[in-house]
Formats: structure tokens, C-alpha cells, sequence
């Protein structure tokens, strides 16, 4: 019964919670930069907006990709809020963003399909973590089910500090915050032009948008199970964990310049190896 | 209700303009004016754009290139010349290669004057042309 | 046992009639006819010990079928001596002269007679293998009988020598029968050299220079492989006095008396399946016709080696033959998965792949898990599928665009719809979430977490990027929608094209059968050489969560045709500041001029080219196997 609540309540609020996410963000940033910056409801502004505006494509496939992409991230977010599987949600969520990087390559324009093979590059280097990230959680609590990982004695960050840190390191790349913001960005930034995004507009834009609040209302929820355990107050650590991350992706956001892409594959592959794998061995060991 | 007063996104196009207007319409965006205060986003992409900013004159090489633009974006759409020389052709009215203001080409809404246009000039253009983009999109809704 | 002698006995019996068969119809409607008739047979075999276990033994001390396996055999040396003396490849002769010399001594010294008594031995792994064979190897074939035509009405330059092509297809089909059923030794390495000598004249078919010399490196190599199984052979009846590989495997794991015929067995299979440092044969076996490499990929040859392995998987577990299996076949998945990323040849990439997996299925045999296990044997199964729809598919490309280069295959879902959308498919099932290679790759991370393997965990993980990463930009090349292309014509017509949309329904089939194959084809077997009843890897839940995937992404078109998508969505040209000419493909440079776009992926050659990987990596391999061989036969002795 809780299951099929939480999962209700991720489908609807997900998209609020990343919204005001996104809200905040942006409001952060700028006081980082000493401007005052927009409303905290300025996402919501924008993404019905966008919703009200004329569609345009380049090619109709574009629609189906979409559509795909977002209908596989709001799948992978109710699988991992129902309790499911992890290892399972990565694996769908691979698939959200393939059809994602389908959607910008199939309208064969210069700046989309840049950005498609930049985000390919950026999924290439994260995979090995994620995947890492699934198998911490498998040896530590010894299931890759949600529902067993978050009723465990021990939070799993204990036994998983490195892969924790790993982990956070990816994230940067996932909620396309600079450093790592190679193939689109976010808010004012111009990467060619806007990368993955040039081509969608208006209510395909929109979609993305919201399919990004789902998703990275996922990406947070997997930064909670780190630190949820049986025990009631893991809760609130757990949401002092996640907010403190997020504003540490805010900081490194405004403090790092956009790295090359060699960059970028190299020193997550290495952190990967140095956080992920070096953890896991040492689970081993203790085990 | 229209969001698209509260979420205008600007595409900022220079056509052959002496850069003294773009500096200005950058200087916007610097914390002492801050127009993202307003939701203001320099997108750089057509296809996500509201606004169509334009400093300068219209030459030969971009009228084709500015038509492009325009027409690549999703409506409603308004489109507001910065500056004299976007206005009219300004002091370069008379070259050899310039056609004039920018609406020879495209149906321009917002005229904002100046040479170059003073940032609060700018951002009252943009405000205009924000009150014009929720007209503009009710009568697409009201159309439908 | 009319069954097993059928379908070992009529391949052979169709390569004879197409042999002599005069015209091209008459090849058409023989190797269609017989096609039909194996894959029939093999599949009624199937289903009629679908449910029921029963392992039987067939054939007892059949001495005229001994003395005639010697016949051929001494026919293959000779013939080999000859090849080796005429193209002056002496090491050829001299391998071929010395493993079949030791089985001539064994045979005639009377050695070889042991305590065995069966020749044959069928379980149900024996059965899938069979069914995978008789079904994807009929495909190709029938593939293959619309797909030489053309070939050789778009290459003149090749003699037209498919009177030997049919007929070899056959041979290699009925081999392959005869490897998944024998259960003596010499009757299995007797199959297993007739693979490797037809796969050498298959890979040689045009006689060009480079066909020559990838032949007669595949032949090499895998005589490398024949030479150590012809001494385990020989060892195994020499100490063992057994020659049955069922008796062997039952040895037990870490008996000592068979740690060094292991380990010969084991480097045997390593080379058939073109592990590293044996991967050059399998790389260079491309310049043979599509069907070949679909053949040699998917469903046969290659697989033999890791049917083998897995057949010996009780004996790997927790042992250093197991240890160098595992390590090669891991390592043989992340260099040759990063390899791939280089390539724009779609049959290398291929290639590449298949290496890679047939890597992953040997690191699980080797674990001698059975989770383990069960993930190999599932990722055989749709392995055999998804590459040999891939090789046709790309050959079939190549028939209608002119190339197999990926890069030329931009926007192909425009020029030839039908042949992308069959290929997506193929792609998918290679490596997409609710597809099937994705479910035993799931099971394959399980059983490495299990068996404590960190440097697999490595391996697995950071091949499984680069695996996303090549195939990934595969399909984003197929997608992309080039406006106003010319409609090519779909080439592949008939036979092929019915091979193709028979493989793409097969596929689609496995995805959502494969629990009920899982529960009455592979677990019982599991239960059987493992000793103990075993539960479900996946559980249920999962599985209806990946079958529900699996309808979602096909009620999605339907989906967006409901939600009138496309109709409310206005089509522009696409962004190129403001310069594009207006077909999507040119803009106006700095002259004023007409420039043509050009969208390529990323090949990223100074990291993961050839030059830079594929040395290093084969050196390691070679170090590897050597350290490992050292280690375990030193023990042994």
C-alpha cells in the first residue's frame, strides 16, 4: 500500500518538487552572482509557456523520441519510488536518455547532433559509476531492491563512502551543471547554442523540462537511500544530506569553468576507479 | 491566463550595427540590471525564443539570414529593434550595402531608440514587447 | 536417435545434392526445402523434449564410423599439408600434421579404446544449442540463396564459386550437430575440425590476396586450438582412460587428474571463439560474403567454443583454469567493447562485438556459477539471434546503399526504411534495457558480485559503457531524418528478406519467452550438472516489469499517432544561424557559396583506435594466459 502511495505521490509531485528545485536553483545562482534573480515559481512561468507556444519540429520522429524519453524517466522514477529494483531503474533510465539522444540526432541539424554525441560521451562516462553505485548498494545492504535498501540496520553510506563521493561527482554531469555541462545547459548558458535542446521548441522543449524535474527528483532520491535506514531521524539526516548536495552542485556550478570532453571522460572513468572500485574492494574485504 | 509575459526569451541578433547597442543589451543581463529578475533568458536559439532583439542595420548578407531566424521561431513571437541604426539604418543609412531599419525585412513591434540605446531603454522595450507577446498569444487562443 | 542421426546425416546428404545440383534454381529450392526440413526436425526434436528431462546416450562402439571420421580426417591433412606447402605457410602443414598425427597414433595404437561406450549424448542443453543452430543456421542459408545472386552482380571482379558455398554451409551446419552431440572426444574434435576447415574455405570464397591470408590465419590459430585439444585428448586416454566428456565433467570439480586436460580444452575453446590473443581470425574473417560472417558470428563456430566451455563449467569453478578463463573472457570484453568505438566498418563493429560478448559468455562459464552459467547460456541464445540479424541486415544495407560504413547509413530510415527499422530492432536486442542480451548481461553483473570477482566488476562496468557508447551512435545514425532523400530500393527481397523479418520475429519471440525456456530448457539442466535444485535468477516481478517495457515502447508510435502529435506539430527547417539553404543539409559560407553539411560521430582514434589498443591488449592476453598456464599446469604436475 505504501508503495503504490509513494509512487502516486512521486507522479504527481515529482514535477513540482523539481520545479521549485529548478526555482531555487536558479535564485541561488543568482545571488552567487550578486543579481537578484527571477521568482522561485520562474520554471513554472517558463514551462507553460512553453506548452502555450506553436510546435515546431524538424522531423516528426522528434515527437515519438520525446515522448519516449519522458514516458521511460517517469517509468524509472515510479520503479524506483515503488521500491523497486535499482539496478533495473538504471537500466530504463539508460533507455529514456537513448531515446533522448535519438530525439536530437533524428532531426539531423548541426548543433543537435553535436550535442547527441557530447551526451553519449557524457552517458559513456558516468555509466561505470552508476553501475558501481548499484553494486555498492547490492554488497552493503544485499539487494538491489529500494524497498530492502531503505529498511536496512545500517545506512549504506557507512560501508559506501567512496562511492557515495563518486556518485556526487557523476551527478554533476547528470544535472548538467558545469563542469560537465557539455552537451546542453542550463539557464542563460549558450554551448552550442543549446546542444541536445536546439531543436526541440515549444512543447517539446517542454517535455524535456519536465522529464528533467522527474528525473532529477530520481537522482535525488537515490542521494536519500544513501543515508535511509529503519530507523525514523535517517529521514531528516537523509534530507539534509540531499539538500546540502544540491547546493554543492549549485557552488561548483558557478565556480568551475566548462572542461573539454576529454576531460570530462577521463577524470570520471578514474574517479570511478579510485571511489567506485576501491570502495568495493574494500566492501569485500570487510565482508 | 498568459505565461508568456512571465517567461520571455530572447534571441539577441546583431545585424550590422557598430556593437555599442549589443554591449548595451549585454550590459542588461550584468547584475546591475539583472532582466532574468524578469524571467529574461539570452537563449541564442530561435526555436526557443519569444523576443527577437535586433541592434543594428539590415545589409544585404543578413536580410536572408534575419528572415531565417525569424521565421524559425515558434509564434507568438514579437520582434523589437534596438537602437537608431536597427531603427531606421541610423548613420549608416546611406551605405552602399545597407537596406535600412530593420523593419525593411521583418514586421517589427518595438522600436527603442538611442544611439547606442541606454540598458533601461532596452529593458523598457522588453517590457513593451512583453505586454504585446500576452496580446498577441490570446488572440492565437482566442483564434483557436 | 533418428532424430540426431537425421539431422546429422540430411545437412550432408544437401551438400552433396547442391554439390552437384546445375542452376540456380535448383540450388534456391534445394537449400529452401532443406532449410525447412532441418529447422522442422530441430524444432519438433525440440518441443518434443521441452518439458520432459531425459538424457540419453545413443550410439555404442560404432567402429565403422571411427574408422571412416579417420579416413576424412587423414583426407583434411593431407589437403592441409598441400594448402601449407603451396602457399608456403610450412607452419600450417606442421600443425596440422602433428594433432592429427596424434590422433592417427592414438586410434591405430588402440589407445583411444577406453572404458567408454556412447558416442552421443543429448540433454537439454544439447537441445537448445541444436535448435539455435538448425533455426539461425537455416535462416542464414536461406539468406544466403538470394544474397550471392546480387553479390555477385555487384562484384564481378569474384568468380562465381557458390557451387562450393552452398554445399559448405551445410557441412558447417551438420558439424556444429555434431559438437552439441557427441559426447566422445574424438568424435567431437573430429566435428570440431571439420568447423575449422570449412570456416577456411569460407573466409578464403573470393581468393583476393587479403582473403588468402585471413584464412589461413584463422586456420592457424585455430589449429593452435585443434593441436591442444588433440593433446587432451590424448591425455585423457592415456591417465584418464575416458574419453567421454560427460564422465570427465563429473570428475568434479578440482580433481586433479583433470586439471591439465582442462586446460587445453580450455585454450581450445579460446581460440575457436576468438578470445584475445586469438582475435585476429575472427576480425579478419570479414571479407568474406555476408552470410559467412553471419554464420561464423552468430549461431556456429564461434559458439562452439563457449558450448564447450560451459559444458565444463562445473569442473572452472575455483580453479586456475577457471581464473584464466574468467579473465580473458573479461578482458577480451572491455579492450575489444572499447575497440569497436573506433570503428566505422559496420561489419567490424560487428565483429568487434561479438568478441566482446563472447567474452562476457566465457568469463560466466568460467565463474562455474550457476547464476553465472545460466546468464551465459541465455546470452548465447540471443546473442545468436540479435548478431545474425545484424550481419544480414548490414549486408542487405550494403546491396542497397552501396556500403556498409556506418557513417554512410546516415539517415537511412529515410532511404530505406524498412531495412532500418530491422535493424533498430537488432541494435536493441543488443543491448537495450528490456531486450534480451540485457537481461543476462543483468544476471552476468549478479553472478560476478556473487562469485567476489572485483576485476570482472571492473571489466563489466566499464565495458558495458563503451558497449553503449558504440551502439548507441549506431543508432543515432539510422535515425537521423534526412528530409527529401532519394528512396533507395530495399534490396533485400525474397529469401532475404524474409530471413531478415523471420529473425526480428524470433527476436521479439525470445524477449517475452524466454522465462518459460529459462524454466524448462535451462534450469533443469542447471539442476543437472550443478546437482541441486536452483531457483529463478530474475525474479517474476522483474520480468513483467521488463515485459511491460517491452509493450510500452511498442504501443508508443501508436501512442503518439493517438495524441495527434504530429498533426498539431508545424515542420521547420532546421537551426543553422540563420544560413541554412533550406533543404536541412547546406548553408551559405563566408563566399556566398553553397556548402554541404556533414554530420559524422565520434570515433575518438587517438584513445580507443587500433593502433593504440588492439597490441597492448593481445600482448596482455598473451601474458596472461601464459602467467596463468604456468601457475595451474605447475600445480598440477
Amino acid at each position: 500500500m505504501i508503495k503504490i502511495v509513494s509512487t502516486v505521490l512521486y507522479l504527481v509531485f515529482a514535477p513540482v518538487f523539481g520545479g521549485l528545485l529548478a526555482g531555487v536553483d536558479r535564485k541561488i545562482t543568482a545571488r552567487m552572482q550578486g543579481r537578484k534573480g527571477p521568482p522561485i515559481l520562474q520554471p513554472f512561468y517558463d514551462i507553460f509557456k512553453l506548452f502555450s507556444k506553436e510546435a515546431i519540429v524538424v522531423d516528426h520522429l522528434q515527437n515519438l523520441f520525446v515522448i519516449g524519453y519522458l514516458v521511460f524517466i517517469i517509468f524509472t522514477g515510479c520503479l524506483f519510488f515503488y521500491g523497486g529494483d535499482l539496478l533495473l531503474a538504471f537500466f530504463a533510465i539508460t533507455l529514456a536518455e537513448i531515446f533522448l539522444i535519438m530525439c536530437a540526432s533524428s532531426a539531423n541539424s548541426a548543433y543537435s547532433s553535436m550535442g547527441s554525441q557530447r551526451e553519449l560521451l557524457q552517458m559513456m562516462a558516468y555509466e561505470p559509476m552508476i553501475l558501481i553505485v548499484a553494486i555498492g548498494f547490492y554488497i552493503a545492504t544485499g539487494s538491489f531492491s529500494v524497498g530492502e535498501i531503505i529498511t536496512s540496520q545500517t545506512s549504506a553510506i557507512a560501508t559506501t563512502p567512496g562511492i557515495f563521493l563518486g556518485y556526487l561527482y557523476i551527478l554533476t554531469i547528470k544535472f548538467r551543471k558545469s563542469p560537465f555541462d557539455l552537451s546542453t545547459s542550463h539557464h542563460a548558458h549558450q554551448e552550442m547554442v543549446k546542444g541536445l535542446t536546439v531543436e526541440l521548441s515549444g512543447r517539446t522543449l517542454g517535455i524535456t523540462e519536465l522529464a528533467h524535474w522527474y528525473e532529477n527528483t530520481f537522482l535525488i532520491g537515490i542521494i536519500a537511500i544513501f543515508i535511509i535506514n529503519a530507523t525514523w531521524w535517517s529521514w531528516i539526516v537523509a534530507l539534509a544530506v540531499c539538500a546540502l548536495a544540491y547546493f554543492m552542485e549549485i557552488l561548483i556550478d558557478n565556480t568551475y569553468a566548462r572542461v573539454k570532453w576529454k576531460v570530462l571522460l577521463n577524470s570520471s572513468w578514474i574517479v570511478a576507479f579510485g571511489l567506485g572500485i576501491l570502495n568495493l574492494l574494500a566492501l569485500y574485504y570487510i565482508k | 491566463m498568459s505565461f508568456a509575459s512571465k517567461s520571455p526569451w530572447l534571441i539577441h541578433y546583431d545585424g550590422s550595427s557598430c556593437n555599442g547597442c549589443d554591449i548595451e543589451v549585454l550590459a542588461c543581463l550584468t547584475p546591475v540590471y539583472d532582466v532574468e529578475r524578469f524571467g529574461v533568458i539570452n537563449t541564442g536559439n530561435p526555436k526557443h525564443a519569444d523576443i527577437f532583439l535586433i541592434t543594428g542595420g539590415i545589409n544585404k548578407q543578413n536580410e536572408e539570414v534575419v528572415k531565417q531566424i525569424y521565421d524559425q521561431m515558434p509564434s507568438p513571437k514579437v520582434v523589437v529593434a534596438v537602437g537608431a541604426c536597427a531603427c531606421n539604418g541610423g548613420i549608416f543609412k546611406e551605405c552602399y550595402n545597407i537596406m535600412g531599419g530593420v523593419d525593411k525585412v521583418l514586421p517589427v513591434d518595438i522600436y527603442v531608440s538611442g544611439c547606442a540605446a541606454r540598458p533601461e531603454a532596452i529593458i523598457d522595450g522588453v517590457v513593451k514587447a512583453v505586454a504585446l507577446l500576452d496580446e498577441k498569444s490570446k488572440s492565437i487562443s482566442q483564434g483557436r | 536417435m533418428y532424430f540426431v542421426s537425421f539431422l546429422l546425416l540430411f545437412p550432408v546428404l544437401t551438400a552433396v545434392l547442391l554439390f552437384f545440383a546445375k542452376g540456380y534454381l535448383a540450388k534456391k529450392i534445394i537449400v529452401i526445402t532443406s532449410s525447412v526440413v532441418i529447422s522442422g526436425m530441430a524444432l519438433i526434436f525440440a518441443t518434443m523434449n521441452f518439458f520432459t528431462l531425459s538424457n540419453r546416450f545413443y550410439i555404442k562402439d560404432a567402429e565403422f564410423v571411427n574408422i571412416l571420421f579417420l579416413i576424412i580426417e587423414f583426407v583434411i591433412m593431407c589437403y592441409l599439408i598441400y594448402l601449407g606447402i603451396r602457399f608456403k605457410k610450412y607452419y600450417v602443414s606442421l600443425l596440422s600434421l602433428v594433432q592429427s598425427g596424434i590422433l592417427f597414433w592414438l586410434e591405430l595404437s588402440g589407445q583411444a579404446k577406453t572404458e567408454h561406450s556412447f558416442n552421443i549424448y543429448i540433454d537439454k542443453f544439447a537441445i537448445i544449442m541444436c535448435s539455435i543452430i538448425a533455426v539461425i543456421g537455416c535462416l542464414i542459408c536461406v539468406y544466403a540463396v538470394g544474397y550471392m545472386k546480387s553479390y555477385h552482380q555487384h562484384h564481378k571482379e569474384y568468380k562465381d564459386r557458390t557451387t562450393l558455398f552452398f554445399p559448405l554451409l551445410f557441412l558447417f551446419i551438420s558439424a556444429m550437430f555434431g559438437i552439441v552431440f557427441s559426447d566422445n572426444l574424438i568424435w567431437l574434435f573430429f566435428f570440431w575440425e571439420i568447423t575449422t576447415f570449412c570456416s577456411f574455405l569460407l573466409i578464403g570464397y573470393t581468393k583476393t590476396k587479403e582473403a588468402v591470408t585471413n584464412s589461413f590465419r584463422a586456420l592457424w590459430m585455430n589449429l593452435i586450438g585443434g593441436l591442444c585439444f588433440a593433446v587432451a585428448i590424448a591425455y585423457c586416454a592415456l591417465k584418464l582412460h575416458t574419453l567421454s566428456l560427460h564422465t570427465i565433467v563429473h570428475m568434479g570439480a578440482g580433481a586433479q587428474a583433470v586439471t591439465i586436460p582442462v586446460f587445453l580444452l580450455c585454450i581450445a575453446c579460446l581460440t575457436k571463439s576468438a578470445q584475445l590473443p586469438f582475435s585476429k581470425w575472427l576480425l579478419g574473417a570479414m571479407v568474406a560474403p555476408t552470410p559467412t560472417s553471419a554464420l561464423l558470428h552468430s549461431a556456429t563456430m564461434v559458439k562452439a567454443g563457449a558450448y564447450l566451455l560451459i559444458r565444463l563449467s562445473p569442473l572452472l569453478a575455483h580453479t586456475v583454469a577457471g581464473a584464466l578463463v574468467t579473465t580473458i573472457g573479461g578482458f577480451t570484453f572491455l579492450a575489444t567493447s572499447l575497440l569497436a568505438i573506433s570503428q566505422s566498418d559496420g561489419k567490424k563493429v560487428l565483429a568487434y562485438s561479438t568478441i566482446a560478448n563472447l567474452g562476457l559468455i566465457i568469463a560466466c562459464a568460467g565463474i562455474g556459477m550457476y547464476e553465472a552459467v545460466w546468464a551465459a547460456m541465455l546470452l548465447i541464445l540471443f546473442h545468436a539471434v540479435s548478431k545474425s540479424l545484424m550481419f544480414l541486415s548490414v549486408g542487405a544495407v550494403e546491396n542497397s546503399i552501396g556500403s556498409r560504413n556506418i557513417e554512410d547509413m546516415h539517415g537511412l530510415i529515410v532511404k530505406v526504411p524498412a531495412l532500418a527499422f530491422v535493424m533498430l530492432i537488432g541494435i536493441a536486442g543488443m543491448f537495450l534495457a528490456p531486450f534480451g542480451m540485457l537481461i543476462s548481461k543483468w544476471a552476468a553483473l549478479k553472478a560476478f558480485i556473487d562469485s567476489n570477482s572485483i576485476l570482472l566488476i571492473i571489466f563489466l562496468v566499464y565495458g558495458s559503457a563503451a558497449t553503449l557508447f558504440y551502439w548507441t551512435k549506431w543508432l543515432s545514425k539510422l535515425v537521423a531524418g534526412v528530409h527529401h532523400s532519394e528512396r533507395k530500393d530495399n534490396q533485400a527481397k525474397g529469401c532475404e528478406w524474409f530471413s531478415l523479418l523471420a529473425h526480428s520475429g524470433i527476436m521479439i519471440f525470445l524477449c517475452l519467452s524466454f522465462p518459460t525456456i529459462s524454466r524448462h530448457l535451462i534450469e533443469p539442466f542447471l539442476s543437472e550438472i550443478f546437482g541441486y535444485k536452483i531457483s529463478s535468477i530474475i525474479g517474476d516481478g522483474n520480468i513483467q516489469i521488463m515485459t511491460f517495457m517491452l509493450c510500452m515502447i511498442f504501443i508508443l508510435p501508436f501512442g503518439i499517432r493517438v495524441l495527434t502529435l504530429d498533426k498539431t506539430s508545424k515542420q521547420k527547417s532546421s537551426y543553422m544561424c540563420g544560413i541554412n539553404t533550406g533543404d536541412d543539409r547546406k548553408f551559405v559560407d563566408s563566399l556566398g557559396e553553397k556548402k554541404k553539411m556533414y554530420l559524422s560521430n565520434w570515433y575518438m582514434e587517438d584513445l580507443f583506435g587500433e593502433k593504440k589498443i588492439l597490441l597492448p591488449s593481445i600482448i596482455i592476453a598473451t601474458v596472461i594466459i601464459v602467467v596463468l598456464l604456468v601457475i595451474g599446469i605447475g600445480g598440477a604436475l
